[in-house]
């Protein structure tokens, strides 16, 4: 137990290291911030003075080191566009991602998991044929379009919901479908596949001629083990949207880390690209680390070993 | 795995018939585009401009999807849309394939810290928040159809690298290779001769669903402002020119994201059919 999680920590460390080298590098291929902060008429000198101020003039390998430093304080740097610091304009942004990512999360297992069982007992039936084409094409659509078409009939034609903006409960309908639909769809397929599996193992079989009940069954020896790929899925799912829901959130104009992000790009603010890229990727190697953790709990045959 | 083909019992092919006959469609469009498409895709006509499509009122047969806010005929975009999402979606399958495949060959077959430092990589490009580094990349160095293509491709080759690395090592184990080995077969003509050709069906199966994907990827990119602008736009360039019009004109939102969720259907139909005829225990 504890050398498997000393590996995954030892991969969790270098996987972020990799992560905020890549786009530190890709960051200073894009340019001077210098020539962004500086006035337009700025004389060389100046520019050269700011420079030094910044740190920027040392050799990169001592700017990425210096800038890992700071960011195992939970200093990620300051956002010139915005003249705030960035993990203060991300902590800002964090409870509206939160809440959205919460909420579509927790939307999407309401659907997908009792469905998912649903079908899969129910194998050929006109409820598994509907279910699993609409979670087919639920995962062929563009999901930022089916949110536009969700603004288009229930904000635009019916009038019934705000077209964005964050405020409300009303406001939150909308993104948290959207976000729902996308990964109900895959965990429905992925749960019903789960759950065939398992009803046609070994151990199942024993349990059925064994004379055990039709639900010990079910729910003692078959759900908790089809729960398994869920879970893995499922934290996957949860972590992309800590690390902010992109173009959900641009849509609708959710307040979140995730337009914050695309924002940025935009406003070429490099220092607060990088710290959510950071955010992001630290979010989800976390959220994994859980999982696994969580695996301990679900299935005694892990031995993490 | 394929869930969806055991819903038709005896019909286990159908769903993938559906699925390559879709793309056949679009491929088709989109070669066709000139011929098929009614009008010029680019002709501006200001007096019917905004006409809703056929079946709603004020829509008419002239123009059966309804036209945009200059006046031009939807049906005919979305036609042509079809070549630049499909030029797209095809050149970043080969292109992600030949890079991870090879990455994938060479960690799979030699192993040790080749290996090791593919699967430090996989990891760590499963962590990035993918749709944002594309996003900053591109609008730093600028988009355009190789732009897009290269950061789909970037995208996807990891795809690519794990299957290809499970199958090569699963191939090097067996009986043959150890003969071809100890019969002083070169290297480079045992991967070709052995290795590749086992490679070619797991390849194909996550072609089929990164095509898939490119194009979701090409239409999220191009929504947000950075994918392939030209004359004659794609669909998601066409997406986002109708956002602006959401709450007046909704078909022009509509229809090409329809167009793209069809194409894309096809192409996962297809993943399934394929994943299931080739190899049951790769994917998921």
């Amino acid at each position: 137990m504890f050398r498997f999680l000393i590996r995954r920590l030892a991969m969790a460390v270098i996987v972020l290291l990799i992560v905020s080298f890549t786009t530190f590098i890709v960051g200073h291929m894009t340019g001077d911030p210098v020539e962004l902060i500086a006035p337009e008429n700025a004389t060389r000198e100046a520019k050269e003075q700011l420079r030094e101020y910044l740190g920027l003039n040392r050799p990169l390998l001592v700017q990425y080191t210096s800038y890992i430093g700071n960011a195992l304080q939970g200093d990620l740097g300051f956002s010139f566009v915005q003249q705030a610091a960035v993990s203060d304009l991300i902590m800002e942004r964090l409870p509206a991602t939160l809440k959205l990512a919460f909420t579509g999360f927790i939307l999407s297992l309401v659907i997908a998991v009792p469905l998912g069982i649903f079908i899969a007992l129910n194998r050929n039936s006109v409820w598994d044929f509907l279910a699993t084409s609409v979670a087919m094409i639920g995962q062929s659509a563009p999901n930022f379009w089916i949110g536009l078409m969700l603004i288009a009939f229930f904000a635009v034609h019916l009038k019934i919901l705000p077209v964005s903006g964050y405020g409300g409960v009303s406001y939150i309908i909308l993104p948290a479908i959207t976000i729902a639909l996308q990964s109900a769809a895959r965990l429905t397929r992925l749960m019903r596949a789960s759950m065939l599996e398992v009803l046609n193992a070994d151990y199942v079989r024993t349990a059925r001629s064994k004379g055990l009940r039709q639900r010990t069954v079910l729910w003692v020896h078959s759900f908790r083990n089809a729960m398994i790929p869920i879970v893995t899925m499922a934290g996957l799912e949860l972590a992309e949207l800590i690390g902010g829901a992109f173009i959900t959130e641009t849509i609708f104009a959710w307040p979140g880390v995730g337009r914050l992000a695309v924002n940025a790009v935009y406003q070429r603010d490099f220092p607060l690209v990088q710290g959510v890229v950071l955010f992001a990727a630290t979010a989800f190697v976390v959220i994994n680390l859980l999982v696994d953790l969580l695996y301990v709990l679900i299935d005694p045959r892990v031995k993490l070993s | 795995m394929s869930v969806l083909r055991r819903l038709i019992p005896g019909k286990r092919d159908m769903l993938g018939t559906i699925g390559a006959g879709i793309l056949l469609f679009v491929a088709l469009g989109a070669v066709l585009a000139p011929m098929i498409a009614p009008y010029d895709p680019t002709a501006i006509s200001l007096l019917d401009r905004m006409q809703p499509p056929m079946w709603l009122e004020g829509g008419s047969l002239a123009h059966p999807l309804g036209t945009d806010n200059l006046g031009r005929d939807m049906l005919s975009r979305v036609i042509y849309g079809s070549r630049i999402s499909l030029a797209v979606g095809v050149a970043a399958v080969i292109v992600g394939a030949a890079i991870g495949s090879t990455i994938g060959i060479v960690a799979g077959y030699f192993g040790g810290w080749v290996d090791s430092i593919l699967s430090v990589v996989i990891n760590a490009q499963l962590s990035f928040p993918f749709i944002l580094l594309a996003i900053f990349i591109l609008s730093t160095f600028g988009g355009g159809f190789w732009p897009v293509v290269l950061v789909l491709a970037l995208g996807a080759w990891v795809n690519y690298a794990r299957v290809v690395r499970g199958t090569v090592m699963s191939v090097r184990t067996q009986d043959y290779v150890h003969a071809a080995i100890s019969v002083g077969v070169p290297t480079l003509r045992l991967l070709r001769t052995t290795v590749l050709p086992n490679t070619l069906s797991p390849i194909i199966v996550v072609a089929s669903f990164s095509m898939a994907q490119a194009i979701l990827a090409e239409a999220a990119l191009s929504f947000l402002g950075v994918g392939v602008d030209g004359a004659n736009p794609s669909w998601g360039v066409m997406l986002n020119d109708g956002r602006a019009y959401l709450q007046t004109a909704w078909w022009l939102t509509a229809m090409p994201g329809l167009a793209i969720a069809i194409t894309v259907l096809g192409g996962n139909l297809c993943g399934d059919w394929l994943q299931d005829r080739f190899n049951p225990r790769i994917g998921n």
